[in-house]
C-alpha cells in the first residue's frame, strides 16, 4: 500500500518523510489530488498557523480531495495542525473552517495558567499521553504497544477539542491544563505531538499507522 | 510543565567531534554522527550540535551532519555556530535541523533574532548566550567562542532576546565549561527567573549532583551535557534513572 504525505508546503513534511523511511515505507509527496486519490494511506502534516495550513490546503485544491480520500475509508493520519485541519475549523485569526471531518473546534492554548505566571505558548518539550478513563486499552489504535504512559515531543498554540468524547484517544496535560493528544475515528487518527521527534514512542506510532489496513 | 530535558551537546570541527577543555585546548573525540545516534539510542531529548570553528567551510560541513543525522535520529535536533543570516538558518533547517542557535551575529546585529523569529517562528530561533562572571551576581556575554566582550549584561541580554523573539535560551557558562565541578547555579537561576522562555544550562556537569543542583536550585528547563557523555563517565540511561529517583520530572523511556 502506498504512503502519502499530502504537499502543501508544511514544514515538517521532510522529518516525516524521513521518518517513515526509516521504517521501510517509501513515502510519496501528494502534490496534487490525484496523487491524493491513487494512495493507500494518507499523512497530514502541519505546523505553524491552522489558517495558513488550511489556506495552503485550500489553494493548491487539496482539501476537497483529503474529504474524498478520508470517505473511501483508507487510512488518514494528521499531524500536529495537520490533526487540527479534521475538525470542523479554529478560532485563530478570526474564524478558519478546516475540514470538517471530526466534529469539534480548535481553541488557542489559554495563557492564564493556574499560577501567577502566565503559562508559556507554545507548549513545546516532552509530555505523558493518557488513556481516557472508558478506553480499555490502545489496542487496535495507532497508540498500540505502548506502556505506561508514553512520553511524545509536542510544539503548539493551538489545541483541538473533539465535540464527541469517545474520538479522543489520549489525553495530555501542560501547565494544569488537560488537553487532547490523540483522536481516532474509524479511517481517521491525528496526533497533536509530532510523532516524527517523539523517538522510539513516535516511530512505534508511525508504525502502526503503516500497518492499519 | 513539560519534563526536564536530557540534551546531548556535541561540538564539533569540521568532520570532528571535540571537547575544549579549559586550559587544555580541544581534543577529537571522533565522528560526531556516531555518537549522536548512540546517544539518541540512549535516550536523549534533542541533539545539540555546536560549531566550534565556524567557517564558511565548516557550515556546509554542518549541514551535512546535521542531514546525515535527520535520517536517523528522531528528537529534535538543534544546531548552532557561525550562523550568521536568515540564509544560513534555511541552509539549516533544510537540511533537518529542527532548530538553529545564534551568539556573535545577535550580538552585533539583535534584529536578526526577531527577523528568524519572524521568518522560521520563535519555536526554531535559540538564543546562545556565552557567559563569564564580571562582578558578584553579574555575568557579561561573550561572543566569538568565549573570547571576545560584547559588554552585554546576560540577564538583560535574555530578556531583550525573549522580547525580540527568541524561542529559547542556550546558557552557557564559560567559566565552568570542561571543569566538570558544577553548572553555574546562580547564573542559570538569574536568567529562569527574568525570562518566561525554556533555558537550557550547559557548561560544568561532572556527575549527576550538578544536574539537580541546577534544576532545583537554577531553574533549568534542559541540561546540555558534553563532557561526561563523550568520556563515558555517566550513561544517558543513569542519568535520567537518578533523575527519576531523585524526584525530578524527565521523560521516561519504554
Amino acid at each position: 500500500m502506498s504512503t502519502v504525505i499530502a504537499d502543501f508546503g508544511a514544514g515538517n513534511l521532510q522529518s516525516v518523510a524521513r521518518a517513515l523511511q526509516k521504517l521501510g515505507a517509501e513515502p510519496k509527496l501528494a502534490t496534487t489530488s490525484r496523487d491524493i486519490m491513487e494512495a493507500g494511506r494518507l499523512v497530514l502534516p502541519g505546523v505553524g498557523a491552522f489558517a495558513a495550513c488550511i489556506g495552503a490546503l485550500r489553494e493548491r485544491g487539496l482539501d476537497e480531495a483529503v474529504v474524498r480520500f478520508a470517505q473511501t475509508g483508507k487510512p488518514v493520519l494528521g499531524i500536529c495542525v495537520g490533526m487540527q485541519m479534521l475538525f470542523d475549523g479554529s478560532d485563530e485569526f478570526g474564524q478558519s473552517t478546516g475540514l470538517s471531518l471530526l466534529p469539534g473546534w480548535v481553541r488557542a492554548l489559554p495563557s492564564q495558567g493556574p499560577g501567577p505566571r502566565p503559562r508559556k505558548v507554545p507548549h513545546v518539550g516532552w509530555s505523558d499521553l493518557h488513556k481516557p478513563d472508558r478506553a480499555p486499552d490502545w489496542s487496535g489504535t495507532i497508540l498500540a504497544g505502548l506502556g505506561s504512559p508514553p512520553s511524545a515531543y509536542f510544539l503548539h498554540s493551538f489545541v483541538a477539542q473533539p465535540t464527541a468524547p469517545e474520538d479522543e484517544v489520549a489525553w495530555s496535560e501542560y501547565d494544569g491544563l488537560t488537553f487532547t493528544a490523540a483522536v481516532a475515528r474509524g479511517n481517521l487518527s491525528g496526533c497533536q505531538f509530532h510523532p516524527e521527534k517523539s523517538g522510539s514512542v513516535g516511530l512505534m506510532i508511525l508504525s502502526n499507522f503503516l500497518k492499519l489496513q | 510543565m513539560p519534563k526536564v530535558r536530557l540534551i546531548a551537546r556535541l561540538d564539533v570541527k569540521g568532520p570532528n567531534l571535540i571537547k575544549g577543555i579549559q586550559l587544555e585546548g580541544v581534543r577529537v573525540v571522533g565522528d560526531p554522527y556516531d555518537f549522536a545516534v548512540r546517544y539518541y539510542e540512549e535516550g536523549a531529548d534533542e541533539i545539540l550540535y555546536m560549531d566550534a570553528v565556524a567557517s564558511l567551510y565548516d557550515r556546509d560541513v554542518l549541514a551535512g551532519l546535521a542531514a546525515r543525522t535527520a535520517r536517523d535520529v528522531f528528537v529534535p535536533i538543534t544546531v548552532g555556530g557561525g550562523l550568521r543570516s536568515l540564509s544560513d538558518v534555511q541552509q539549516m533547517l533544510r537540511a533537518g535541523a529542527d532548530k538553529i542557535a545564534i551568539n556573535t551575529a545577535a550580538t552585533l546585529r539583535p534584529e536578526l533574532v526577531r527577523e528568524v523569529a519572524e521568518q522560521f517562528g520563535s519555536q526554531c530561533m535559540v538564543l546562545q548566550i556565552d557567559a563569564k562572571r564580571s562582578g558578584a551576581g553579574r555575568w557579561e556575554a561573550y561572543r566569538d567562542g568565549g573570547r571576545e566582550h560584547t559588554g552585554l549584561d546576560v540577564v538583560e541580554w535574555a530578556m531583550r532576546g525573549q522580547q525580540l523573539g527568541a524561542g529559547e535560551i542556550l546558557l552557557t557558562s564559560v567559566d565552568c565549561e570542561g571543569m566538570r565541578r558544577g553548572f553555574d547555579v546562580e547564573l542559570a537561576a538569574a536568567v529562569t527567573q527574568a525570562v518566561s522562555i525554556p533555558v537550557i544550562v550547559s557548561g560544568g556537569m561532572g556527575d549527576f549532583s550538578h544536574l539537580a543542583a541546577v534544576v532545583e536550585r537554577g531553574g533549568a528547563d534542559a541540561v546540555a551535557m558534553a563532557y561526561v557523555l563523550h568520556y563515558r563517565k555517566l550513561a544517558l540511561p543513569a542519568i535520567r534513572n537518578a533523575a527519576v529517583d531523585r524526584g525530578i520530572d524527565v521523560r521516561r523511556l519504554q
